[in-house]
């Protein structure tokens, strides 16, 4: 009986509290402090980001002429141009074609990899984590340089498998999709170990126990037990792995050449070698319009299918 | 013929032994706990019959068949976990269902099984809902009805109730009990709450620091506790110095000042007296002179604390209308020579 009377007692003594407060009495009083104090954050925010963006947008609607420069009229000429053109439809389905097989290979060697990761001991696990996260503490050119000296026909690598005598003639590995998939999955995956990581550490450990005290088997426990509780951590670790591989530059720069281009590395040449500054930003900017609507529309599907698991 | 058999059963981590010999014999249909306080190896004991941990020494039968033999996945054992561990993207059916499917169990007789599970735990309605929606109380049964239905040979359950609030907890107790008898499997209950313990199980093992204290039904555990420390662990106790002396037919033993005839195999000198609050009562003639400290009432009892030269104790009183002492008050304090139990040595402080 007690108990009863107290919950009575509390609800008399707080249910008047929010009704006599000061948002109801005054509603048009606004506290102002908070946005106050995160105005520097906003104002800088708005310098560095917002405003290179419009400007890159307003400028790819300018048109540019070799004798006549940038002229200031305001077009869709550059958009139409690259949607009609194969060249740079050849270009933009490398770009999301590499993306998509990084974001693949870095969720397939990344989720069992964080899986191992966490299933080790103590000092192992710490030692084995600085491996993987190796890749993030290099310089991007020498890291990149390295795959260059490992891919090149006389290489390591080809080396390797023709004194094995796997294969007869050297694969090419320098200019091709092949190359830069896997260096950029090389640097890539670290993203995919941690975010995986996360929502593996917010997997209660007695879950798959439970699993085996049911009679499933190993494989069948980590198939229908831990991959679908993983599922917000694949999914974030393959936003950013999409996002970043989509948008990457010197790894393409440096392993696909001058000649097998994709989004960035156009818009850098249009910038920088044809001048053609117009045409650039507006590769630029559907290179970032493609990558919002995959990911958000890839983000939108699996968290309908995993709903349970995301709430 | 006993169903499970512990057989000096030893878990050594490092140079911590966490379950030290641990022998027991389990009969089919029987609820047996392990009680003990935190670190006294009880889960430790489950895990290992489990299979999620391997034991340093010792053997475990199941209805004359090795145990220790088979993996985990292979034991058929039903258990129900502290945290429930239910699978989260999963409905509480599919939860249910999850067990015989992994057994190849076909879809219907499956979904049969499900239903009549469900109902048996009283969550009939509630089998398209995930755990997320569900309370605590209701993650529970769906837990139990987990472990259940795949009709396991031992049930093994650790720590329930211990996340629920204390009213559910007692439902739940009731509950657990009703389930038990109505399928009669055989189960093995962790639990550091002595009073969940008591109120389910047919005996008890009272462990500590690794090894067996006591195995008793409850009553026989909480009226003849076998060491000081079972007394204490189950429920409240005066622990009280005597001295035990003889003169050759007769022992007795003398506490703060009254006499008790003892049984022949307690040694002589300094002894532990244990007798339970409830059992001591205010005498007149002769008895344990003493002075009342404090007097607390309780709504369907008085709890006294009584100062004698034996040292304090704990008196407890029903509310039923009788006389009682007031605070400062001199009284005598008696009670019957089978509701003590004398133990060689010194108290020890009380945990």
């Amino acid at each position: 009986m007690t108990t009863v009377e107290d919950t009575r007692m509390a609800t008399d003594i707080h249910t008047p509290t929010p009704a006599t407060g000061p948002t109801t009495t005054r509603p048009e009083t606004r506290n102002w402090t908070p946005y106050l104090l995160s105005l520097p954050a906003l104002a800088l925010f708005a310098t560095l980001l917002v405003v290179p963006l419009v400007m890159t947008a307003l400028l790819s609607l300018n048109s540019f002429g070799f004798y006549t420069g940038i002229e200031n009229v305001w077009r869709l000429d550059n958009y139409l141009e690259i949607v009609r053109d194969d060249y740079f439809h050849e270009v933009f389905l490398r770009t999301f074609r590499i993306a998509f097989l990084v974001t693949l290979l870095s969720a397939v060697i990344g989720a069992p990899e964080a899986y191992i990761l966490r299933r080790m001991r103590a000092p192992w696990r710490g030692i084995c984590l600085l491996i993987v996260l190796g890749p993030l503490l290099i310089s991007v050119v020498s890291r990149t340089l390295g795959w260059a000296l490992l891919f090149g026909s006389t290489g390591l690598i080809n080396q390797g498998l023709m004194g094995v005598g796997l294969i007869a003639t050297p694969i090419e590995f320098m200019y091709t999709e092949t190359g830069v998939v896997i260096a950029l999955t090389h640097v890539l995956v670290p993203f995919m170990v941690l975010s995986v990581w996360a929502s593996l550490q917010r997997l209660d450990p007695q879950v798959e126990n439970a699993a085996l005290s049911l009679g499933a088997k190993p494989f069948t426990v980590l198939r229908r037990v831990v991959l679908p509780q993983v599922v917000p951590g694949i999914l974030s670790g393959s936003i950013i792995v999409f996002a970043l591989a989509a948008s990457a530059f010197a790894t393409p720069a440096i392993i696909g050449g001058r000649r097998l281009k994709v989004a960035a590395t156009l818009a850098y040449d249009e910038f920088l070698n044809t001048l053609n500054w117009p045409l650039g930003a507006a590769v630029a900017v559907l290179l970032l319009a493609a990558n919002i609507v995959i990911i958000v529309g890839c983000n939108r599907l699996v968290e309908r299918r995993y709903k349970q698991v995301f709430e | 013929m006993p169903y499970l058999v512990l057989d000096s059963l030893t878990k050594r981590f490092g140079s911590w032994l966490a379950v030290d010999g641990l022998s027991l014999t389990v009969e089919k249909g029987e609820l047996v706990s392990l009680l003990g306080p935190s670190g006294c190896g009880k889960t430790t004991t489950l895990q290992m019959i489990a299979g999620f941990l391997d034991p340093t020494s010792g053997r475990v039968t199941l209805d004359g068949a090795d145990l220790l033999a088979k993996k985990p996945n292979e034991r058929g054992l039903g258990i129900v976990f502290q945290s429930y561990a239910l699978f989260p993207h999963m409905t509480a059916a599919e939860n249910v269902a999850f067990g015989l499917e992994m057994r190849g169990v076909p879809r219907a007789e499956r979904e049969r099984r499900v239903a009549e599970t469900l109902q048996l735990v009283g969550l009939g309605a509630f089998g398209d809902r995930h755990p997320k929606r569900l309370s605590g109380g209701q993650q529970q049964r769906v837990a139990l009805a987990r472990a259940l239905v795949i009709r396991p040979s031992l049930l093994l359950l650790d720590e329930p109730l211990s996340n629920l609030d204390a009213k559910m907890r007692e439902e739940m107790q009731v509950e657990l009990r009703r389930i038990q008898r109505s399928v009669g499997t055989t189960m093995i209950l962790v639990t550091h709450d002595q009073s969940e313990a008591m109120a389910l199980s047919d005996r008890v093992v009272i462990m500590n620091k690794g090894r067996v204290e006591q195995i008793a039904a409850p009553q026989a555990a909480y009226d003849q506790p076998a060491s000081a420390f079972v007394a204490n662990f189950l429920g409240r106790t005066n622990l009280l110095q005597g001295v035990v002396s003889g003169d050759g037919r007769e022992r007795r033993v003398a506490v703060g000042g009254a006499v008790w005839p003892v049984g022949e195999e307690v040694p002589e000198g300094p002894g532990v007296v244990t007798v339970r609050p409830e059992k001591v009562s205010f005498v007149a003639g002769s008895g344990v002179p003493g002075r009342v400290q404090a007097r607390v009432f309780q709504g369907t009892q008085w709890l006294f604390e009584v100062a004698t030269d034996a040292g304090p104790l704990t008196v407890i009183r029903q509310h039923d209308g009788q006389p009682l002492p007031a605070e400062q008050d001199s009284v005598l304090l008696g009670w019957r020579p089978e509701d003590m139990r004398v133990m060689a040595g010194q108290p020890a402080a009380s945990p």
